[in-house]
This record gives structure tokens, C-alpha cells and sequence, in this order.
């Protein structure tokens, strides 16, 4: 569990390939125009499907990636398009139609492990703001980012420290463990934002 | 709920992410106005809260466990506003960073969960509580039953699109997934009751501070405003588009009866062998109220079970 969860939370892979050092703007921009005409390319374009993900195998080999990781990424990923797919197969004759969304679902979804796996969120984030988006939302996402590997170990300790003293486990008491657990987290995030608000003014933040 | 890319049309992803920005807008434009910048580090830190909050298992039955999604308890916690920022904050890192949801439908994905569900909760929460009072138990209630509205809104909303989309059939789709989700609300509604109490017991004042913003009647009718024109958008030309022939519906139906059994719920499973015969959206309203009513009364009962008479969610009020 721990090591699904690592590897939910670290998707990017450290490198210096070529693809590596390209700006990040360009890599966000070329997902995104990927996974566009991904979605745009007609039902049963198959061979253009095939072309897409030779690219993106291409990409992933010239930036070295670690293939295991990425393809274990995608498949953590693929349950939650076969539940959505799924709902397709409840028409007569859903079957191409389940099949051509699997096909763009994944190649999207590959497009963005491959990005992500390349490049930084800070970066990211970074393009964001140049990009003219408020910054108060960008703000949320950076404070977001910086705070939640922190929150998470917070929350890790307190299950473990809950565990350690509980004996029986009986689904009553999970529940009422993990809201306890939940309840206590907000209250010392409540709080450690004001300490985070009192470090920022500090440092000549304003609003 | 996150859904995917290549599942939307680009009309229908066009049309949501325009009704998201301007969501998103407003409430952008809200939290500058209302919120003291004291409490502007506490959005990003409690979008990393959800986000580390929807890690936590909740055990259901046979090895399967369900998580909070945590709309309703930011709407609550945060404020309305502040809420829409931060779920949306939450969708955009899970989007970017973990590939949870597509980046042509995260426009979707924020209108569904990010401004329908936490406009819902905010409004049916306030008008709630304006209803029963600020007792505990009362603030827990209205918490709880917000929660479910949220799920379901937020459900219906997302199968709009779907069908919308032409990936599903509007009559298949909204009974599957607004049934699934009225047992999936459940277990949110009473996620966030509990979890709600534990952060009440302990720091009382925390929804003081939601409370004090100004405006609060104007602010609840704009943001059931929103939710309302997100809903309309999609729901209102599926419905129309299909008349109440009633050919269609015995052929349609002959079908969706066995994709709804299927997928759930025993109430679709009801609607559809009692009332389809006379109308779809007749025997789709009846059993979304008596949804409604069981929703209610599960909230009604866990906020009894958390708390005593007269206790008061503010002590010092």
C-alpha cells in the first residue's frame, strides 16, 4: 500500500535527456495539442492511433524513462476509464464504440504520464503563471503542491500512531477512526496555515 | 466521477469549461472580496487536505471501501467560494500530476465537482440550517443531507455530458448513475457527518468564521444560481430532445431495465417495473424523492447518534 502510494505521489522521473531540459511551455503545449487531436481523430482511425503511440513510445525512450514505472502508472489508471467505458457497452452495439474510446483514453492518458514523468510540476505551475492565470488560483495549487506530501506524512503518522493503539478493527471503529484521523488533520492544517500566513507577511507576501 | 479524455465531444467540453471559468470566476472574485487574507494560505493547504483526505479508506463490504470526495465538508469548513477554489485546485493537480481525469475534460470535471457539487452543498447547508437552527445536531443534519445533494447533483451533471456526448443514452444513463451515486452520497454524507463532528468538537469556532462572511443570503442565491444554470445547460436539451413517446419508452426501456439492474439500485430496479409504463421521467422523479427521503432520514439518525439534545455547534454564540 505504502508503495502504491509512493508511486501515485512521485510521478516524475529525474533525468537530462533532450526531453528533459526542453522548456517546459513546449511540452505543455505539445500534450495538449496531442491529446487534442487525439480526441478530435475520427472512430476507428486506427492507423493514426497506431501512429500516436509509436510517438509517444518514441518520446519515452529518447528521455530514458523508466518504462515499468510508466506502464504501472497507466495501468493504476485504466480502472477508472473501464468504469466510464463501460457505461458505452449499455447501447446495441456498443462494442466499437467501447473499444475506440479504450484506444483515445489511453493515448491520452499515456500523453500525460509521459509529460508528467518529464517534467516538473513547478514548471508546470510556472507556465501557468505566465499564462495569465489568476493568481490566487495559481497560488492555491502552489501552496497545494508545497503542502501536500507534508499533509500526507502528517496523516500517515496519525493512522500509524491509531493503529498502534487500537486491538480491534471492526468496520464501526475504522470509520470512526479515519473521521477522527480526517477531523484532527483539518484542525492542524487550520492551524498551520496561520502559521504559513504569519511566515508569508513575513516575508513581504501580499494578497 | 473523473472523467476521462476521448470520452467527450469537443461541443460538449467547449460548453462546460465555459460554464466552469465563469464558476470559477465568480468565486474567485468572491473570495477576494469577502475573505480576509489571513484565511487565503488555508485554501491551498485545505485543497491539500482533501487531497490527502481522499486517501482514507472507508471500508463498505467484501473487501470493497468507498473515500470521501470532500465538496460538501470544504463548502462547509471553507465557505462557498473558497470551496470552489480549492476542489478546483484539487482536480487541476490530480489532472496534471497523476493523469486522474482528462485535460480536455477538466473542464467537465470542474463543473461537475468543483462548482456544482460544492454550490449545491453551500446551498442546501445554509437553507438547512437557516430551517433547523445552529445546534450541533442541526449543523451536522444539514451538513450530511448537503453532502448527498452534492453527490447526486454532481452525478447528474456528469451524466448529462456523458449523453450529451452521444458515448450513452440520456434514458440509461441518468438512472445508473444518479441511483449508483445515491448510495455512494450515503457514505459521503456520512463520512462528512463524522468528520465534521470531530472538527467541531475540537475547534468550534472554525465555522464561525464561515458564518461571519457578509452577504451570506445574496452570496447562497448566486451560488444556487450557478448550480443551477451548470445543471440547466446540459440537462434541460437532453430532456426535451425526447419526447414522451411512449413507443420509444417500452423500446428503450425493454433495454435499460437490464442495464439498471445491473448497475444497482433497487429503486431504478422499482421505478422502472411500476411506473415506465406511463412515463420515464414520472417514475424517475418518484424514486429520486423517495431517495431523497431515505437520505434525509440516514442523516436525520447519524446526527442523533453523534451528538445529545441541546448541544450547540457554537458555544459562544
Amino acid at each position: 500500500m505504502a508503495a502504491l502510494r509512493d508511486r501515485l505521489l512521485s510521478p516524475y522521473q529525474h533525468g537530462s535527456s533532450p526531453v528533459h531540459r526542453l522548456p517546459a511551455a513546449l511540452k505543455f503545449a505539445a500534450a495538449l495539442a496531442c491529446i487534442v487531436l487525439i480526441v478530435l481523430l475520427p472512430r476507428g482511425a486506427w492507423l493514426a492511433h497506431g501512429m500516436i503511440a509509436t510517438g509517444l513510445a518514441t518520446i519515452a525512450l529518447v528521455a530514458g524513462s523508466n518504462l515499468r514505472q510508466l506502464a504501472i502508472r497507466l495501468l493504476l489508471l485504466e480502472p477508472f476509464v473501464i468504469s466510464v467505458a463501460l457505461l458505452a457497452l449499455l447501447r446495441p452495439g456498443g462494442w466499437p464504440l467501447f473499444l475506440s474510446i479504450m484506444a483515445k483514453s489511453t493515448l491520452c492518458l499515456a500523453a500525460m504520464v509521459l509529460l508528467t514523468a518529464t517534467t516538473r510540476f513547478s514548471d508546470l505551475l510556472g507556465v501557468l503563471w505566465r499564462a495569465r492565470v489568476p493568481a490566487l488560483l495559481v497560488t492555491t495549487l502552489a501552496l497545494m503542491y508545497r503542502y501536500l506530501f507534508v499533509l500526507v506524512e502528517e496523516m500517515e503518522r496519525m493512522r500509524r500512531a491509531r493503529r498502534s493503539r487500537t486491538f480491534t478493527a471492526g468496520r464501526g471503529t475504522v470509520w470512526r477512526g479515519s473521521a477522527q484521523v480526517a477531523g484532527q488533520l483539518f484542525v492542524r492544517t487550520s492551524e498551520r496555515a496561520e502559521r504559513v500566513y504569519l511566515a508569508m507577511c513575513a516575508r513581504g507576501w501580499k494578497s | 466521477m473523473h472523467i476521462p479524455d476521448g470520452f467527450l465531444d469537443l461541443r460538449t467540453a467547449a460548453t462546460a469549461a465555459a460554464l466552469a471559468v465563469a464558476g470559477l470566476a465568480y468565486a474567485l472574485r468572491d473570495v477576494k472580496r469577502s475573505l480576509p487574507p489571513r484565511r487565503v494560505p488555508l485554501i491551498g493547504l485545505a485543497a491539500a487536505f482533501v487531497f490527502a483526505a481522499q486517501m482514507l479508506n472507508f471500508p463498505v463490504a467484501a473487501g470493497t471501501s468507498g473515500h470521501l470526495i470532500g465538496a460538501a465538508l470544504a463548502s462547509v469548513l471553507l465557505g462557498p467560494g473558497a470551496a470552489v477554489v480549492a476542489m478546483t485546485a484539487v482536480l487541476v493537480l490530480q489532472a496534471l500530476m497523476f493523469a486522474d481525469g482528462g485535460i480536455t475534460a477538466l473542464g467537465a470535471n470542474v463543473l461537475n465537482m468543483a462548482v456544482v457539487a460544492p454550490a449545491v452543498a453551500f446551498g442546501v447547508f445554509a437553507a438547512l440550517r437557516r430551517l433547523l437552527g445552529r445546534s450541533l445536531r442541526a449543523t451536522l443534519l444539514a451538513a450530511g443531507f448537503a453532502a448527498w445533494c452534492s453527490i447526486v447533483a454532481a452525478a447528474v451533471a456528469c451524466a448529462a455530458q456523458l449523453a450529451a456526448s452521444g458515448i450513452v443514452d440520456w434514458g440509461t444513463v441518468l438512472p445508473a448513475m444518479a441511483g449508483v451515486h445515491m448510495v455512494i452520497g450515503l457514505g459521503e454524507a456520512v463520512i462528512t457527518m463524522l468528520i465534521l463532528a470531530v472538527v467541531l468538537r475540537a475547534r468550534p469556532e472554525l465555522l464561525d468564521e464561515v458564518g461571519r462572511v457578509p452577504g451570506t443570503a445574496g452570496v447562497t442565491a448566486a451560488y444556487g444560481l450557478m448550480a443551477s444554470v451548470a445543471l440547466v445547460a446540459f440537462v434541460a436539451p437532453l430532456a426535451s430532445s425526447r419526447p414522451d413517446g411512449l413507443e420509444y419508452v417500452a423500446e428503450r426501456f425493454g433495454f435499460a431495465g437490464f442495464a439498471t439492474v445491473a448497475a444497482e439500485p433497487p429503486l431504478a430496479d422499482y421505478s422502472v417495473a411500476a411506473l415506465a409504463s406511463q412515463s420515464p421521467w414520472l417514475s424517475t422523479a418518484v424514486a429520486g424523492g423517495i431517495g431523497t427521503l431515505i437520505a434525509f432520514g440516514v442523516a436525520w439518525l447519524v446526527a442523533r447518534a453523534l451528538t445529545t439534545a441541546g448541544q450547540s455547534a457554537a458555544p459562544h454564540r
